[in-house]
């Protein structure tokens, strides 16, 4: 019997040996330690011998299963490495291919800057207000004080459907909008597209503007310049040398252009200043005391200032483009530079 | 405004540089534009004169001429122009000049015979575009003298771009009377006698325009030569304001134009019929201009005319009947002050733009007149001779612009401006910048003289407190301004995350004119009303966009054309559309792809972007707001027939539309593959749902698959609206999962595969009432839509 129990591990081992998957590992514990298993009938035949014996048989069969089973272990844990290692390496990628699926793209740089312009001024509490772009001469001229004779008209280029009827020129007809159905204290700020009939290099008949206002009582002058300055050290996160120049805007009083050490050379002069240092970015003053009277606010109480600004301008400084034109042709080429 | 250095400092001569000078005007609200020198770079030409002149021997055109330099002896200068001759003086180029363009003079021979330098003509030495001789100098010019400094040519010419209120420096006089008052320094006016009255003649001056023409001067000048050579120093001053010199009488109007700001005009006498007339013109009455332009005129347009006809366009253009002309023996010098309001926007409405309107209509001194037509009439007689008769002057008190003390309040000037003055400061400014100025208790009344046309009110003061002060030096206030909270809409999405959506969905942003092409958008919108421009820049940009796909499908076009094979765009932006006579500006959201589903990659079959691809990008903008929508199969001009959705809300109101751009338009404008469109109101797509807690569930929900067999016709819509019906409480879900055609189904009818979602909020659903569900649902598909369970 002992014999027999001899063969029977030998011949395990040997099948242990002989085994390539964990399949057939688990056909071999099957076969050896299962319910019919041989080591288990081994145990089962130990019932007829007497007690004595019994013991003694039955820790040489333990043995020999133990063995069996230590054999076993080492087998599964080698089978399951190198299943590991196998799966591994069939299911290696080349993880420099592109990733799948849908691209991104972009937002066109006018919107990118005229968000961040919006931001800016939300900030600190600016109201984001829109108006129509088809305007009536009375808002986008009258009411800001440019009747129909004044030199500035000529200057505006206007569209026009019919004598009464405009493109607007600029995005001031916002303030007398909101200035019409509002009440002071107002900040706001009115982006949108606005027109004018030319066309060259540097003109496109429809371009972007920003105009801001501010009305309160007791606004003077330093606000505004405060309000500028503070703006466009922002915007171009710089802290560039601002210079305000008299100017002449019928709408408001004082009147200043606003003009940035060039962000290109750092105020050394260059192509892009036309060698003067100097760029200029901005329009604004003092809202004129026509202006209150055309929107019924009592210019003695408040007082307030606006500003208007070019976005193709802004967007071509930061960016450095080179083209106005290549705002509007929407060639992929030019607007996935700006993702 | 264009003026010579030079002739600005011989009024008042800072000790600064061309550089600080151009800033100073600059940063006092005279912005300067440009700074060119008076004459380009040249050297070693002088003063010369022909002593005598031989017919070259070889060559019948040139001349071999002795000239004197003012250097020991003559030199020999072969010449060609036609206009050499003996005694006259013109620029020679010595050797070893550098001529305009680094042309070297070198000693030369011309057909054998030797030349020791150049005759130069206005062109040769940059001074003119092109010339017919040589330059004449006066006879008076001293041989021998360096050219530059005969003629100032080291000068620069500045351009000072002038705002529309600022007609005051409109002149030189002007000009040097703002440096002045920059610098803090005296000045005085070109002084002007009066002309000896040598003729009892006059013509009559009527004005009938009154308010329109509130002063009115005339004289006649008998005997002129109109034939005279204008002296080189005027003819330069003029040239240097960007004038051409056009015969003396002309140009004595011109000059004192740049130099006191004063229009005046000059008629040949000779032409003249009768007295002059100031007066509105009359309905029909024809002039032809002085540029051969013939315009109609009418009520609104103020004439200068003589007993038979219309002469002149007043302050704007004289007309070419009365004409000077170098025939020309007498001249009518006029030299008028015509009301801003009279003259303004009237050039413009006969397409005129001219320096004298460009004057009246911002305002000229109205106490000027006097002194230019004695400046007029001095200069004509110096320069062509003559006789002046004496002035008729015809004004109207009454409508000469009045100048009215303004107040200014002391306490003002620190609200508006953020500083205290001292009351000195104050009147110094003002009394520097002309005005008359009286102390009050709490301020100041000022009045402005009658070259300041944009001061009439308090602000305009502190306007010129803040320029002579220097904007640069008010304080800045940092932003301590009152702020309130700003209220956040929660019903309606910001537009800013539906284009962030769409960019995340691979969609370019574009941005295309308003205003399209007429024949385009009558292809693609044929059914509305458009809104023309009355004066478009191009005709292709003539009417208002009725939808934006005009401007995404020439985008797409614009890169398909440039090997873009596969293009995704959208923009934002008004439409503009006209309803029973109003128009309606109606901001839109529209979308366009072509090409593959994805940009080209390995991991992904390449396949074409379809409806359903275009789809999931619409609804994604849906899943934003929360809102549920209805796509119904619809018609659409530009859209294919079977592929198109109209989008409505819940209760039925139009969003827009989403489809295939129909193929016969994709082939009239030129694409070569499918193209889908979408386009959305986005007021109605913005309104956002906002979220409403429900208690959650705790029993398990169960899911029960049909396949239904339906007519083609009915809509995947329509089985889901008819399930939904049913109005089941436990009712979640219900999903599409499959749609089969083929063997098994017959022809006409297809294979619907849906998955209903079940929940109970109350217990766990049975078996049995799952399938009670099920059943009342079947029962309602097959009553309302005739479906089949199928087998």
């Amino acid at each position: 019997m002992s014999a027999t129990l001899e063969e029977i591990l030998a011949q395990a081992l040997q099948e242990l040996a002989a085994v390539n998957d964990l399949n057939q590992l688990d056909q071999v514990r099957v076969h050896y330690l299962g319910k019919k298993g041989l080591f288990t009938l081994q145990m089962k035949e130990l019932g007829g011998l007497v007690p004595e014996q019994r013991r003694s048989a039955g820790q040489v069969i333990n043995q020999a299963k133990d063995q069996f089973q230590q054999q076993l272990e080492i087998c599964k844990e080698q089978l399951e490495n190198s299943a590991l290692a196998a799966r591994l390496a069939s299911e290696r990628i080349d993880v420099t291919l592109p990733g799948r699926g849908q691209s991104i793209a972009g937002l066109h740089p006018v919107t990118t800057t005229l968000r961040r312009i919006s931001r800016i001024f939300a900030s600190v509490g600016f109201n984001v207000v829109e108006g129509p772009e088809i305007e009536d001469d009375y808002h986008n001229f009258e009411a800001l004080n440019i009747p129909s004779s004044h030199p500035a008209r000529a200057m505006h280029h206007t569209f026009y459907f019919d004598a009464h009827t405009v493109l607007r020129t600029h995005t001031s007809p916002v303030q007398i909008r909101v200035m019409e159905s509002e009440k002071p204290p107002l900040k706001v700020i009115a982006p949108g597209r606005v027109y004018r009939c030319d066309s060259d290099i540097t003109h496109t008949p429809m371009f972007h503007q920003v105009e801001g206002f501010l009305v309160d009582s007791d606004v003077s002058f330093a606000d505004l310049k405060g309000v500028v300055y503070e703006f466009l050290r922002a915007f171009f996160e710089k802290d560039s040398q601002v210079r305000f120049r008299p100017s002449y805007f019928p709408f408001t009083e004082p009147s200043a252009e606003v003009d940035i050490e060039c962000v290109m050379c750092n105020g050394e002069g260059c192509r892009v200043c036309s060698q003067t240092g100097w760029l200029e970015v901005m329009g604004c003053g003092m809202i004129h005391p026509q202006v209150f009277k055309a929107v019924n606010i009592d210019s003695e109480q408040y007082s307030g200032f606006a500003f208007g600004m070019g976005v193709e301008r802004l967007a071509m400084l930061r960016y450095g483009i080179n083209d106005l034109r290549l705002f509007f042709e929407n060639d992929l080429k030019f607007l996935e530079q700006f993702n | 405004m264009q003026v010579s250095e030079a002739w600005l400092r011989s009024y008042v001569n800072p000790a600064i540089s061309t550089e600080e000078l151009v800033e100073q005007l600059t940063m006092a609200g005279l912005e300067v534009d440009s700074v060119e020198p008076a004459a380009a770079k040249f050297s070693g030409v002088v003063v010369g004169e022909v002593l005598s002149m031989q017919q070259h021997p070889d060559a019948d055109r040139l001349r071999v001429c002795q000239v004197a330099v003012g250097i020991a002896a003559p030199l020999q200068i072969v010449c060609g122009a036609s206009n050499v001759r003996v005694g006259l003086k013109i620029p020679a180029a010595l050797i070893g000049a550098v001529l305009p363009g680094d042309f070297k003079i070198k000693k030369s021979k011309l057909r054998g015979e030797e030349s020791f330098g150049m005759l130069c003509s206005e062109k040769e030495l940059g001074l003119a575009a092109d010339a017919d001789g040589l330059m004449e100098l006066a006879n008076d010019a001293p041989v021998g003298i360096d050219i530059r400094v005969y003629l100032s040519l080291d000068d620069s010419i500045i351009e000072v771009d002038l705002t529309p209120n600022r007609a005051d420096c409109l002149s030189v006089e002007g000009l040097a009377r703002e440096v002045a008052v920059l610098n803090q320094m005296n000045w005085s006016t070109t002084r002007v006698g009066k002309a000896e009255v040598s003729h009892q003649d006059i013509l009559a001056v009527t004005v009938e325009a009154k308010d329109a023409c509130p002063r009115y001067l005339g004289r006649l000048i008998k005997g002129v030569n109109a034939k005279a050579q204008t002296p080189l120093w005027m003819q330069e001053r003029l040239r240097r304001s960007g004038l051409r010199s056009l015969g003396p009488l002309v140009d004595v109007t011109n000059y004192v134009l740049i130099e006191l700001g004063q229009p005046l005009h000059v008629f040949d006498a000779e032409k003249l019929t009768g007295g002059i007339t100031v007066r509105r013109a009359k309905a029909d009455e024809d002039l032809t201009l002085l540029n051969g332009q013939t315009i109609k005129l009418d009520h609104e347009a103020l004439v200068i005319a003589d007993d038979k006809q219309a002469l002149a366009l007043a302050g704007i253009m004289g007309g070419n009947h009365s004409a000077v002309s170098d025939k020309t023996q007498a001249v009518f010098l006029e030299c008028a002050f015509f009301a801003p309001q009279s003259i303004a926007g009237k050039a413009r409405r006969f397409g005129l733009h001219t320096d004298s309107s460009h004057r009246f209509e911002r305002g000229v001194d109205a106490t000027l007149q006097t002194r230019a037509i004695e400046r007029a009439t001095q200069l004509i007689i110096d320069i062509a001779g003559g006789s002046a008769g004496a002035i008729t002057e015809v004004t109207t008190e009454s409508t000469l612009p009045q100048r009215q003390a303004i107040f200014l309040r002391r306490q003002r000037i620190e609200k508006m401006l953020g500083i205290i003055l001292a009351d000195e400061q104050v009147t110094h400014i003002f009394q520097r910048l002309g005005m008359a100025v009286q102390a009050q208790v709490d301020g100041w009344h000022i009045t402005p003289p009658g070259f300041r046309f944009d001061i009439a009110i308090e602000a305009d003061l502190l306007e010129e407190i803040a320029r002579i002060y220097g904007y640069n030096k008010l304080p800045n206030s940092s932003l301590l301004m009152r702020s309130q909270l700003i209220p956040v809409t929660e019903a309606v999405l910001e537009i800013d995350r539906i284009k962030d959506l769409l960019v995340d969905r691979g969609y370019q942003e574009a941005i295309t004119y308003s205003f399209v092409d007429e024949d385009i958008q009558n292809t693609i919108a044929p059914d509305n009303e458009v809104i023309r421009l009355k004066n478009p820049i191009s005709s292709d940009l003539s009417v208002m966009r009725t939808t934006l796909w005009c401007g995404l499908l020439n985008a797409a076009l614009y890169n398909t054309n440039r090997q873009q094979n596969r293009v995704r765009l959208f923009e934002t932006g008004l439409r503009f559309v006209k309803k029973d006579g109003k128009i309606h500006q109606q901001k839109m959201l529209a979308g366009l792809a072509l090409g593959s589903a994805y940009n080209e990659q390995w991991g992904e079959k390449t396949r074409n972007v379809d409806f359903f691809d275009i789809k999931a990008d619409v609804e994604a903008m849906f899943a934003l707001t929360g809102c549920e929508v209805q796509f119904l199969s619809a018609r659409q001009p530009a859209l294919h027939p079977g592929q198109t959705a109209e989008i409505l809300t819940l209760d039925g109101e139009k969003i827009g539309w989403l489809g295939m751009l129909h193929p016969t338009l994709e082939k009239q404008l030129g694409f070569d593959t499918q193209v889908f469109l979408f386009e959305l109101d986005q007021m109605l797509t913005l309104s956002k749902r906002i979220p409403k807690f429900k208690s959650l569930s705790k029993y398990p929900s169960v899911r029960r698959d049909l396949a239904l067999i339906v007519k083609e016709e009915i809509s995947a819509i329509h089985i889901i609206n008819c399930i939904k019906g049913s109005a089941e409480p436990a009712l979640q879900d219900v999903i599409v999962f499959d749609i089969y055609r083929g063997k098994g189904v017959e022809e006409g009818s297809k294979s619907v595969a849906l998955s209903l979602i079940m929940q109970d909020e109350a217990q766990t659903l049975t078996d049995s009432e799952i399938d009670a569900i099920i059943s009342r649902v079947l029962d309602i598909l097959i009553n309302k839509i005739h479906a089949k369970l199928r087998d």
